[in-house]
């Protein structure tokens, strides 16, 4: 009978235990210490796309995601400095520059994780130029829109898709700058036979890239804590 | 008189939205004009070229689109001590530079050609050319302080100039953000 150890570990100098296997993202929120992410959402599977949760680990060189790298005994995490501070700034700059994110006149402004993500990091301008590519509004489908200006390609419509509605309609296609996120086979979206109009990718979506169609800017706000309660009820009946 | 701080705002590509917020501080303009001179802007009588040598603090909003507000901008930078980039058109862009997306030439076709009811277009005279793209300020000229928000609100407003009034360095990222 093999049971789950619980390893012990240092987090920001603070002594804590916890289970072998958990993430130090999990960890740190069990004992409320905040770590900034825009992809990880409870219930999917973490694949540290967006960097912001990255934390310094003593002994190691290099920066690791907190949401994927798993804890062990004796380990010693730093989850803020100076120095995270400047690359998680550096990070959401290259996130807005990388695609166009006009706040003001977006469906999610007022409720976006990405904008509140500025004021948590205690940014008022980004770092870099802007690259304004040309880049595609889906608006297709019946009930839902993709804006690709507005995406930071976190993949959580994609997980959420695969692992909880399991119909995969959505994916990446590419690689680097020209990722992109598609519906079945880069098809509009109306015409993604796979898609059940289950709307969890909306839901689960950080940013204003997808919205409900006939709603206000004040209506479009997003519920996700639907994932893990769907994710604990389907490990009930298996 | 002269023990004021001199203040200057200045409105490039934006809609005047920010002015207005500016505005909204209310009876607390009363409270800043003891401290403060007004020199230069929107609000008063003044022509451009009559922009003061010696400004303290600059307001800047808008983004720099033509070829006059990079005359300006290149001037009031020369001439002020602090410039802060006041509001989203400023510190990013925002709805000014959409049009970076598909260029002037596509975006002037579209918008006095293709819509147009005239069957041809006359050239246009004595209107500053566009510049190829639309920048925000500290891509143009270095700026000190960041103001967002679209319009940032007049709370931020205030805080930013007390702050650069008391030689404090402001950021107004708790009281405002993009699209605020």
């Amino acid at each position: 009978m093999a049971t789950k150890q619980v390893k012990t570990l240092k987090i920001d100098g603070m002594d804590i235990s916890s289970i072998q296997g958990s993430s130090i993202l999990e960890v740190a929120r069990e004992h409320d210490i905040y770590i900034p992410t825009l992809c990880f959402v409870e219930g999917l599977c973490a694949v540290g796309s967006c960097r912001l949760c990255l934390v310094e680990i003593e002994g190691s060189g290099k920066l690791l995601p907190a949401c994927t790298t798993q804890i062990y005994e004796g380990m010693s995490v730093i989850t803020n400095s100076e120095k995270l501070l400047k690359y998680r700034q550096m990070i959401l700059s290259l996130m807005f520059a990388e695609r166009n994110h006009t706040c003001a006149v977006c469906v999610s402004n007022g409720h976006c994780d990405l904008q509140a993500m500025l004021q948590i990091l205690h940014m008022d301008h980004i770092k870099v130029p802007y690259m304004f590519p040309r880049l595609k509004v889906d608006a297709t489908h019946d009930r839902f829109v993709m804006d690709h200006n507005r995406c930071i390609l976190c993949s959580a419509c994609v997980r959420v898709c695969d692992e909880i509605e399991g119909a995969h309609t959505k994916d990446i296609e590419g690689r680097g700058i020209k990722s992109n996120i598609i519906t079945d086979f880069a098809q509009n979206w109306g015409d993604a036979s796979s898609c059940t109009t289950c709307g969890k990718c909306v839901q689960v979506c950080p940013t204003g890239a997808l919205s409900e169609k006939g709603k206000a800017v004040s209506e479009q706000l997003k519920r996700r804590s639907f994932v893990s309660y769907l994710k604990s009820m389907r490990e009930d009946v298996l | 008189m002269s023990s004021k701080v001199k203040l200057a705002t200045i409105w490039l590509d934006g809609c005047s939205g920010c002015h207005m917020s500016f505005l909204d501080m209310d009876e607390r303009l009363i409270e800043l004009s003891e401290r403060i001179e007004y020199v230069s802007g929107p609000y008063i009588d003044r022509k451009f070229q009559d922009y003061p040598e010696d400004v303290d603090i600059c307001l800047v909003e808008g983004s720099v689109s033509n070829e006059e507000d990079l005359h300006k901008v290149c001037i009031i930078r020369e001439r002020s001590k602090k410039i802060i980039s006041f509001g989203d058109c400023a510190v990013t862009g925002n709805v000014s530079a959409m049009r970076n997306i598909f260029g002037p030439k596509e975006c002037l076709a579209h918008s006095y050609e293709e819509l147009s009811d005239e069957d041809s277009i006359k050239e246009p005279i004595d209107i500053p050319k566009l510049l190829e793209s639309v920048h925000a300020v500290h891509e143009v000229i270095d700026v000190d302080y960041f103001l967002p928000g679209c319009p940032p609100p007049s709370d931020a407003i205030f805080y930013v100039i007390n702050e650069v009034l008391e030689g404090r360095e402001p950021n107004p990222s708790h009281l405002t953000r993009f699209g605020k």
